[in-house]
């Protein structure tokens, strides 16, 4: 059977890794490089890489940094920021991703997805999405980092996505995001429900149990970053709890 | 020390395969033309992206008679991975209705997913198998490789088949005829068993 994945995010700005909450007060966490170290020892199902500056700054991505790490890194991983055309996505799967994600570029540059589908294949290209909740309590997607309020609606950009021929959606929520207090069920149950294509539920896990939840909501994968971090629990008890729970994972 | 050519067509992550066979003990190159192919002890193509795009590539390259000449004749050893091993189809229904470099009877379909299951086939499943193949030489069956695909390889000929693994009823895993090989997973990213592969591959002889 296909197993469910366990994916350790990483976020990283000026030169180290970060975690804070709701997408913003950042705290310095480490080295990129040693982290992927521990990662790739502790076999790890998968890793995502988010530079989550490059968008704000108005640079690309920092392809000399992915190709040292992705020169560690013996699993799958993902990498995004800054990604806002096809020769980006190349230029990443040439030094070393396995995908890419595309978060603003989602947004801002119409044709991105399908043209980077139609030359590499869905099965490298990754929809990342951010949404918040607003005053009003409607859920809109945001962009640039979480700084910007596209005011559209999750599951039309979600089901854009597929249509364009991304190959999986990795749905953030910025609000739970670095809380520990768990994902945001009901939007990863929108997406999942909508979509046909794996869906990654990321933001707010802070316990094993959270994972179990969001795979009972739909997602597919689960990914984590300040559990990880900041807790001292492991991708490797996760999965013997979500394998408990009765979700196939890896032996 | 094994030469290993690491066809580079210009779609795909060829970093990875190149770091993870020299992880091996190979001396792994990038092969662009005819002449890298000619001086290679083993070949590897790998592949990420879309069948057509990738046989345009390699027609445009002026790959296709050199790769068949060493892979064919001189039974130089070649390892096909993911789109590599698709591209070994007589066909494909990617991207329309494309031709592929035909050495092995099969045909290049989407995978119709079952219930609860969603294309791309992305994660780590099992590769099934009698452990007889040396490709697969001290990896025991039902272990974990990592695959990301959304359309899979169907051989007509059942005993060029070495591995399945359970996806949508069954999806071609390994495939294998004397010296010619190709994996649906990556072995450059499935850890340890991964490199085992790699490093059974490398020690594969005419």
């Amino acid at each position: 059977m296909l197993k469910t994945r366990i994916i350790p995010t990483l976020l990283y700005r000026d030169f180290g890794l970060v975690k804070g909450v709701g997408f913003d007060s950042r705290r310095a966490i480490g080295n990129p490089l040693q982290a992927i170290k521990v990662y790739e020892m502790r076999g790890v199902d998968e890793l995502i890489f988010l530079d989550v500056r490059a968008t704000l700054e108005g640079r690309g991505p920092d392809f000399a940094l992915i190709d040292d790490l992705a020169d560690e890194c013996f699993m799958p991983l993902t990498v995004g920021g800054g990604v806002r055309g096809v020769d980006d996505v190349r230029g990443l799967l040439r030094v070393g991703a396995d995908k890419v994600a595309i978060n603003t570029g989602l947004i801002e540059c119409p044709g991105l997805v399908r043209d980077a589908a139609d030359q590499f294949g869905s099965q490298c290209i990754v929809a990342s999405i951010d949404v918040r909740r607003r005053a009003d309590g409607a859920v809109t997607v945001w962009t640039r980092s979480g700084t910007n309020d596209t005011g559209r609606d999750l599951v039309e950009v979600a089901v854009e996505a597929e249509r364009d021929g991304a190959g999986e959606i990795l749905v953030t929520s910025a609000d739970a995001d670095g809380t520990l207090g768990g994902y945001d069920l009901e939007s990863i149950g929108r997406v999942a429900c909508a979509v046909g294509i794996p869906v990654i539920a990321s933001g707010g896990a802070g316990t094993s149990e959270h994972f179990v939840e969001a795979l009972g909501a739909g997602a597919s994968a689960v990914a984590a970053a300040a559990m990880f971090h900041f807790t001292e629990q492991t991708p490797l008890e996760g999965r013997r709890h979500i394998g408990a729970a009765g979700y196939p994972v890896r032996r | 020390m094994a030469r290993v050519a690491v066809v580079d067509y210009g779609l795909c992550n060829v970093d990875s395969v190149l770091r993870a066979l020299s992880q091996c003990g190979a001396q792994a190159y990038l092969a662009h033309d005819a002449t890298d192919i000619k001086t290679a002890d083993k070949i590897v193509l790998p592949g990420v992206g879309a069948f057509d795009a990738a046989m345009a590539e390699l027609t445009r390259a002026d790959l296709i008679s050199p790769l068949a000449d060493a892979v064919l004749a001189e039974q130089v050893p070649f390892l096909g991975i993911c789109l590599g091993m698709q591209l070994l189809a007589r066909s494909s229904e990617e991207g329309g209705a494309a031709g592929g470099l035909d050495w092995f009877d099969a045909h290049v379909r989407r995978i119709q997913p079952g219930i609860d299951e969603r294309v791309p086939h992305v994660g780590w499943n099992e590769v099934d198998h009698d452990e007889s193949s040396p490709i697969l030489a001290g990896i025991p069956t039902r272990t974990d490789f990592y695959f990301v695909h959304s359309y899979h390889l169907e051989c007509s000929e059942p005993d060029e088949v070495i591995a399945t693994t359970p996806f949508a009823g069954r999806v071609t895993a390994v495939v294998g005829r004397g010296t010619v090989f190709g994996v649906q997973f990556h072995p450059e990213k499935s850890q340890q068993f991964g490199l085992r592969l790699l490093a059974n591959f490398l020690a594969v002889t005419a």
